[in-house]
């Protein structure tokens, strides 16, 4: 004898409750306006040591600024670290228990997680922001127009849409905080071993082979071609194929473990 | 004992069962029923299962086999509108401590969809004692406040049936005493409440009915005074009257209550015990 009604208030609110909890955890951040900050500096620390340390004795095999060519590396870098606080911000929820109250209640579910990655994505490009301005006044010049600064601004949001749907993953599967955030680690080597700071040409055999066809290569190489304002050609759709690969894949494996939860 | 079939419960559970692992079985068919506007106590030690069922019954964890009902709502087939029914508090207080206590409250307001969410967080924090330290960050309260804070998140909206999962655990006695009034006065309004503990007292003071969950398996349903006839007839034996550590505690620190205030030591020995519990 169910006397249910059937009603429907999950798929109703979706958009309410993610923008209700999105002002949540958005307020988290600007209560701790370290969290960007601190994703900041390493990008920035590594761009002055590579700039005014090694950048003199790299030879990029072009003539622009070495702060030119190496800022797309690092914009990809800043996104890597920023994206575990993601993980680790889940991973309190799950601990604290607020994740299951949320989840006892009448609310769209996913848009428990859906505040999360908004809140990764407004955090991150913060923090992308800042690294930017700090690459102006290093000497950073770029005659990218209008639309160049569009497609660039696009595939950084895409970029740390995939990371971030990563990020959950260990997020909800975690069983301690440093597991929670370790996974960043790699993310953040891989753009050693791409044409972010050297030219693929100057690695040896297999190396060379890896970081030509790494997806950040790729990313690498069509933000740079949008800053230097020169056409991007194959590369562009090479880095929106990997990007909205890993995206699909991750926000699957995220949804899944998020499933698994109630098994 | 058996399950009344009585058409005005607020919760029905029958066969219940859930192993996370194949061979180590949680629930081994688990039924009760619960009237509405009652408070009913699930006894058990830890590990017994007590919370499994609250995570089943607020469509937290799927069961792997037999039926519960919230409501009148299956919590399997049909878990959104079970969830639109019940609140929950879990074993930990769960809050946010980042936000104040008046935004927590105004943040569940707000996912309840309900209008004049700052009034609602308002009127709760001045009933629960908390309009003071409303505007302070909750990392800054104690377990007492947060428990209070807690509660009172669960009751945004009036929801006809509340889970309260070991709602006193880590508290002191005073923030006990003042969680059991919250508790009483839910049940006063006609508010179903399903209390997990471990606490024998507790269930003894609050509950209308009491079912005691060991290994996987409802042992005996009753009232107080049904489960204190499963034993043998009292005998009447003269003991001392001697005051509870809780009654000295409580006489010292504060008063709450007209029956607990007043230790009447006829033949107190020891009561100057250090009584640092916290």
């Amino acid at each position: 004898m169910t006397t249910a009604s059937a009603t429907m208030p999950t798929t109703t609110h979706f958009l309410g409750d993610t923008a209700v909890l999105t002002a949540r955890s958005l307020r988290h951040i600007t209560r701790s306006l370290d969290t960007i900050i601190t994703t900041a500096i390493m990008p920035i620390a590594f761009m002055l040591l590579f700039v005014f340390v090694f950048g003199g004795a790299i030879d990029t095999g072009s003539d622009v600024p070495y702060v030119d060519y190496l800022l797309p590396g690092i914009l990809l870098i800043t996104v890597a670290s920023g994206v575990s606080y993601t993980a680790y911000r889940l991973f309190l929820d799950l601990q604290g228990g607020i994740f299951e109250r949320f989840q006892s209640m009448p609310i769209a579910r996913s848009s428990v997680l859906w505040a999360h990655v908004l809140t990764s994505l407004v955090a991150n490009l913060a923090s992308v922001a800042i690294v930017v301005g700090v690459a102006l006044l290093m000497g950073f010049r770029t005659g990218a127009d209008v639309l160049a600064w569009l497609a660039v601004g696009g595939i950084m949001v895409l970029f740390t849409l995939a990371l971030t749907w990563l990020a959950v993953i260990p997020g909800l599967t975690a069983r301690s905080v440093d597991g929670a955030s370790a996974f960043s680690y790699p993310l953040i080597l891989l753009p050693f071993i791409s044409s972010a700071f050297v030219p693929t040409e100057s690695m040896p055999g297999p190396v060379r082979v890896f970081a030509e066809y790494q997806p950040v290569t790729a990313i690498v190489d069509a933000i740079r071609a949008l800053f230097a304002g020169q056409p991007v050609g194959a590369d562009i759709w090479i880095a929106l194929a990997w990007l909205v690969g890993i995206l699909v894949v991750a926000y699957g494996f995220a949804m899944l473990a998020y499933r698994r939860r109630r098994a | 004992m058996t399950i009344d079939q009585n058409p005005a419960s607020a919760i029905r559970v029958h066969g219940l069962e859930k192993a996370y692992r194949k061979d180590r079985p949680v629930l081994r068919g688990v039924d009760f029923d619960i009237a509405k506007g009652s408070i009913f106590a699930l006894l058990g030690s830890n590990g017994a299962g007590k919370t499994t069922v609250v995570k089943i019954l607020s469509t937290l964890l799927r069961a792997d086999a037999g039926t519960a009902e919230v409501n009148g709502v299956d919590v399997a087939a049909n878990g959104a509108a079970v969830r639109a029914s019940i609140s929950l508090t879990g074993q930990f207080a769960a809050v946010d401590e980042i936000l104040s206590g008046r935004e927590n409250l105004v943040l569940v307001a707000r996912l309840r969809h309900l209008p004049a969410p700052g009034r609602i967080a308002d009127d709760l924090l001045a009933r629960f004692s908390l309009t003071e330290a409303g505007g302070r960050r909750v990392a800054e309260y104690s377990g007492g406040m947060r428990r209070r804070l807690d509660l009172a998140m669960s009751l945004i909206g009036d929801p006809p049936v509340v889970f309260l999962d070991e709602p006193t655990t880590g508290l002191d006695p005073q923030a006990r005493l003042e969680v059991w009034q919250a508790v009483r006065a839910l049940a006063a309004n006609g508010t179903t409440v399903l209390l997990t503990t471990q606490v024998l007292d507790e269930a003894e003071h609050l509950a209308d009915r009491i079912a005691i969950l060991h290994e996987g398996r409802i042992l005996v349903n009753g009232t107080l005074a049904e489960l204190k006839r499963l034993l043998p007839p009292t005998t009447v034996e003269y003991v001392e009257k001697q005051p509870t550590l809780e009654e000295v505690f409580l006489a010292l620190v504060g008063d709450h209550g007209p029956g607990d205030a007043a230790p009447t030591a006829t033949t107190a020995t020891t009561t100057t015990t250090g009584t640092e519990r916290s």
